[in-house]
């Protein structure tokens, strides 16, 4: 047992993220959604790293790390706030050619159940697939009818509204949705909990510097408090985000389901609270546009629904405590 | 990163869940948790069986007489032994978990030979005298004084929160031995044997109705000074050495337990009537459920980070505080939820309807027990706010 990264894991985070605070910085995340933001040949470069595919074995172009390895990289990539479809590109990188090397822009979405359906980044995509129960389709982006929203709320996912989805050509059988859900799901908690640690940072900073009453207002024992609830959900979040990573490589070792849908509500919770804390830390400039802290909450936002809810994550963990006790 | 076993470990693990599925058949039946004597011979029972079999003091070094396993077997150790439903450590606690590991990094050789054995054996019970009524959180302002008096440290004062002192044979002893130096410059470790002269033990009812813990009066108590550990006036450093001892399981068997507690809940809702189904039906509680089911899994991920960590010379600054803080609000939380699923059943410790309904009250009151205990939950936030986040201290 080694729950703890290597010093080669913690570089392969540094790298990313000083790579993606460097090519991506907040002034273009701020703007990343509004037409024609999208930078392809930041979005390249990032590929060129071998970001989408860490997991994926050197005989098919990737890194030929494993699954942990993704996730750690994925959190460095929420706390760098990094844009884009990280995500889509990830789960898309062994089954649709060129998404690897940055070439193939992917999205990918759930099949609702009925109505229209909310796309993430599909006005900058070259290719849709579909999660379904039978499997993964893939869809042609300029084949639909499709309206890209004008505001969407986080300012760096654009958000398209297809109105109606259809079938499109199967690419990968019924286990590989499943499996692939279920990384998504991973890889988007991955990124709350770098998201988590990302607002607490900024928080922190603001009020080292910050002084009201002749002094630093983080000497305040009450932001004091809110801060170390912070580090405290970050930490336990982050605790079981990466045994889940673990678990893709070792599922013989416990029980992945229940840790992926265990990582989606505390790396969900601790995003979502971190991002409203560091709002209120920051006062009245934390309700302003300029101050990053509501990108970290709208960012928080948008990756707690990404292939599953808290609720339904809740509910995940419930049925299987019912499940071990039959 | 690794969650399986490495080779040796599943070769520990496999031998240790052996011996513990034989051993757990032959112990006696446990006493009722009022009765101290009783405890205090059931657990000593047990640690003496964990001594024959080679399992006293896993985490202790192999030279002072422990089993010198690495930190992940540690937790191997302790995860089998919930499993196999093994007493926990009980009165053991402050002997194994403290004053043992103290003695060993600052005690004399003499101290050494005549103290560890007992502690790993069991026949030596061990409380711990460092609480005063107002010295708690701000534990350094403590003013029990002891005063040179030739060979013999004259002690008196008062301490509180003494668990199984009603039961003890040596006492692990904070006082004041320079009123004038800084607080935390006046400080001395001694041992006291709890059958001296001028110690009266009163035992102190908590919110759960039972007497865990005491209040010490000691009058004018003669100590050798030879039962010093560490120099005179360095008793704060030798205190807190023994937190270096620490490698993140020390909430180990608390968090099995509060485990445990959770899936009897979970097979009470799914048995208890309600409505037109059972508990467990309803969708909010079973989803609440699932959430406190998902943080006790992360706490336990979180443990094996920090005892991996430990395993490597150090768990992270802050690890242990944002550990404890975050526990103490799962098992509030717990129990906030148990009250939902007992309802009218609550109204009394006593167990109703043939369940186990009385536990569930218990672990709810415990809650305070792990939010206030060892440091409260808020004095764990300044440290994490101070020493991890570096923001400016108050004062």
């Amino acid at each position: 047992m080694d729950l703890d990264p290597s010093e080669d894991q913690r570089e392969l985070q540094q790298m990313v993220r000083r790579f993606s605070l460097d090519r991506f910085p907040a002034d273009t995340v701020r703007d990343f959604a509004a037409p024609g933001h999208f930078d392809r040949s930041a979005w390249r470069e990032l590929a060129e790293l071998g970001t989408f595919g860490i997991a994926l074995p050197e005989s098919a172009g990737g890194v030929g790390l494993r699954w942990i390895d993704t996730v750690l990289v994925h959190e460095a990539l929420g706390a760098a706030l990094t844009p884009g479809p990280l995500v889509a590109a990830t789960l898309a990188a062994g089954l649709v050619p060129g998404v690897l090397e940055g070439e193939v822009v992917p999205a990918i979405v759930e099949r609702p159940t009925h109505g229209a359906v909310v796309v993430e980044h599909l006005s900058v995509a070259d290719v849709l697939l579909v999660i379904e129960t039978d499997g993964i389709r893939q869809l042609d982006p300029s084949s639909l009818d499709a309206t890209l929203l004008a505001e969407p709320t986080d300012p760096a996912t654009p958000v398209s509204l297809v109105r109606e989805l259809p079938l499109g050509e199967l690419i990968a059988n019924a286990d590989t949705a499943k499996h692939l859900r279920l990384l998504g799901s991973l890889l988007a908690s991955a990124q709350l909990v770098g998201n988590a640690e990302g607002s607490t940072a900024l928080a922190v900073n603001y009020a080292q510097e910050r002084e009201q009453f002749g002094r630093p207002i983080g000497s305040f024992q009450g932001l004091k408090h809110l801060l170390a609830d912070c580090y405290a959900r970050t930490e336990v979040s982050r605790s079981a985000v990466w045994a889940a990573g673990v678990l893709v490589d070792e599922p013989e070792a416990g029980d992945l389901h229940r840790a992926v849908a265990g990582a989606r509500v505390l790396a969900g919770r601790a995003a979502a609270e971190n991002g409203k804390t560091c709002v209120q830390v920051h006062g009245g400039m934390g309700f302003t546009w300029e101050v990053d802290a509501h990108l970290f909450l709208k960012r928080a936002w948008i990756l707690e629904t990404a292939f599953g809810s808290i609720d339904e994550a809740a509910e995940q963990v419930a049925e299987s405590l019912s499940a071990s006790l039959a | 990163m690794h969650l399986r076993d490495s080779e040796s470990d599943a070769e520990f693990r496999a031998e240790l869940r052996a011996w513990l599925a034989d051993a757990v058949t032959t112990l006696p039946a446990p006493p009722d948790a009022t009765d101290w004597p009783g405890r205090r011979q059931f657990d000593t029972v047990w640690q003496n069986m964990l001594f024959e079999a080679g399992y006293a003091g896993v985490n202790w070094p192999a030279e002072y007489g422990g089993r010198g396993a690495t930190p992940t077997q540690h937790l191997i150790f302790l995860e089998e032994a919930a499993a196999a439903k093994a007493p926990d450590v009980g009165v053991g606690f402050v002997g194994q978990m403290h004053a043992g590991p103290t003695l060993i990094a600052e005690g004399t050789p003499e101290q050494q030979a005549h103290h560890l054995r007992g502690i790993l054996t069991g026949d030596h019970v061990w409380c711990q005298g460092f609480s005063e009524p107002g010295a708690g959180s701000d534990l350094a302002s403590l003013r029990t004084r002891a005063i040179r008096d030739g060979d013999d440290y004259v002690v008196t004062g008062q301490k509180i929160w003494t668990s199984h002192a009603m039961v003890a044979d040596y006492c692990e002893l904070l006082v004041r031995t320079d009123p004038d130096a800084a607080k935390h410059k006046g400080i001395t470790w001694l041992i006291l044997p709890m059958d001296t002269p001028g110690i009266d033990v009163r035992p102190l009812m908590t919110v759960q109705g039972s007497a865990e813990f005491a209040e010490l009066f000691l009058d004018e108590v003669r100590i050798p000074v030879a039962n010093r550990v560490g120099e005179e006036n360095d008793g704060w450093r030798v205190t807190n050495v023994t937190l270096s001892f620490e490698r993140g399981t020390g909430f180990v068997g608390e968090l099995l337990d509060t485990t445990n507690i959770m899936g009897e809940l979970v097979e009470l809702a799914q048995r208890t009537p309600r409505g037109a189904g059972t508990v467990w039906d309803d969708d909010g509680l079973r989803r609440d459920i699932g959430a406190i089911a998902a943080e006790l899994d992360a706490l336990w991920a979180f443990t094996k980070r920090n005892v991996s960590q430990g395993a490597k010379g150090g768990m992270a600054m802050g690890s242990g505080s944002a550990f404890k803080m975050s526990y103490a609000t799962v098992v509030h939380k717990l129990g906030d939820i148990a009250l939902r699923v007992l309802d009218r059943s609550s109204l009394a410790f006593d167990d109703i309807g043939g369940e186990s309904t009385g536990a569930q009250i218990h672990h709810k009151l415990k809650g305070f027990a792990v939010g206030i205990g060892g440091g409260t939950s808020q004095i764990q936030q300044n440290i994490i706010a101070e020493r991890v986040l570096g923001l400016p201290r108050e004062r």
